[in-house]
């Protein structure tokens, strides 16, 4: 077997490469199926200090929980104005944002996304995920139950209403008492 | 639902740690608690798919992707490689990105102030879609050497970032290419962090004189590697 390339650093330069687009951090258009959020927090590092380098990539299903790619048995039905994938930087005093859809459960299982983040001062990106504060099913979720009860919500988005649409906000906190939970897949 | 094919972990004897002390910033940057397993599912064994429609043809070329007033100054060069999986699989239609200094190490990014010029012609990013045997090409300029103040006298080796997504989210990496022979790379804690010198090695890219094009550019090759499927059910 191959070994692997290793990660290094994206730096605090990844900007000129990586954010091209503002249309990277909406990942809906009008024609686009499901409720939209907007989902934001901010990254904090040990210190409790917003970074100013990081940037973050969300990956998701559809308002149905489909995924729109060929492994998903069900891509046939995947909005096709929908691809999942989203990137926005630490911007604003650390504050990323991204404008999208509530994804849908799959097989009674509660909704979430996949997140990784990447800054200056991490050699290889984190892993985590967020679930949605007002899901009943979050307390079936393997993975959810997998990780200690006292740090469980480090995971969980909790839903702001502003000016009538919805708002999650999902802080990462890289160290600290609630330090947030990353995974090894 | 069929059996989801599982894909190999990150390889932590090859792959840096969150904390390396000599690299300061990841000292508050770093996890400091254990990584939680977890098992694979379609999300993580999905990923974003990129249509050729959306990479513009000069996106592989940055030496004319941002000219302004002409060419951009430095040293012409060709980079090419292959995307593999751990198997030896080529990774095709695959997105990589790449962006990096000028050939005086300054990158066009307001954050950076080394005293070194911009080069108006010269933004420093691509990108590109591998093909079908897994392979990509870039025409650019050689990166110059920058300060970076992690401690007294800190200068980055010549290096290009590289960013790439596999067909799934485990196979997501972002790295950097290194150049053969480069005094300053026993001097860099970032290249130091890998903790496998072999690993190491693996990230300077070769000096090719097959890709080199006579009266036009020095040629490199960097192939990557990324996590692969444990088993495939049919072999």
């Amino acid at each position: 077997m191959m070994k692997q390339s290793a990660s290094q650093t994206v730096g605090p330069f990844f900007r000129i490469g990586l954010i091209y687009s503002q249309a990277q951090s909406n990942l809906v258009n009008e024609q686009t199926s499901g409720e939209r959020i907007t989902l934001t927090g901010v990254v904090y590092d040990g210190d409790g200090q917003p970074i100013p380098d990081a940037m973050i990539e969300i990956w998701q299903p559809d308002a149905k929980g489909i995924f729109n790619h060929a492994l998903d048995p069900l891509q046939e039905q995947a909005d096709p104005h929908f691809r999942g994938f989203g990137r926005a930087e630490n911007r604003n005093a650390g504050k990323y944002e991204f404008k999208t859809i509530k994804p849908g459960g799959r097989d009674g299982m509660p909704p979430y996304i996949n997140v990784h983040v990447f800054a200056r001062g991490m050699l290889i990106h984190a892993m985590t995920r967020i679930y949605f504060s007002d899901e009943p099913a979050n307390a079936e979720d393997p993975v959810l139950n997998s990780v200690e009860s006292e740090r469980r919500h480090t995971l969980i988005a909790t839903r702001e209403e502003s000016d009538g649409s919805p708002v999650y906000r999902f802080d990462i906190r890289m160290q600290g008492e609630d330090e947030t939970v990353f995974f090894n897949p | 639902m069929s059996e989801l094919v599982k894909y190999n972990l990150l390889d932590w004897k090859v792959q840096p740690p969150y904390l390396h002390p000599a690299y300061k910033s990841t000292v508050k940057r770093s996890p400091s608690r254990p990584l939680v397993p977890l098992t694979q599912s379609l999300a993580e064994l999905t990923g974003p798919v990129y249509g050729r429609d959306e990479i513009h043809p000069l996106d592989n070329d940055l030496t004319k992707n941002s000219v302004k007033t002409g060419e951009p100054l430095g040293e012409r060069i060709i980079v090419t490689g292959r995307l593999l999986d751990d198997r030896g699989k080529p990774i095709r239609n695959a997105l990589i990105e790449i962006w990096q200094a000028n050939s005086a190490g300054r990158y066009m990014h307001k954050v950076d102030q080394h005293d070194a010029p911009l080069d108006p012609n010269f933004h420093g990013a691509g990108r590109t879609l591998t093909d079908e045997n897994g392979v990509y090409r870039f025409t650019t300029i050689k990166p110059g050497s920058y300060p970076w103040r992690n401690h007294l006298n800190a200068w980055r080796p010549h290096h290009i970032h590289f960013s790439v997504f596999g067909t799934n989210f485990l196979q997501r990496l972002v790295t950097q290419m290194y150049f053969p022979g480069d005094p300053l790379l026993p001097l860099d804690p970032i290249h130091n962090s890998i903790p496998d010198e072999e690993a190491r090695k693996r990230l300077i890219s070769t000096y090719d004189h097959d890709v080199t094009t006579p009266e036009w550019a020095l040629g490199y090759r960097f192939d990557i590697v990324v996590c692969g499927p444990r088993q495939t059910p049919f072999e």
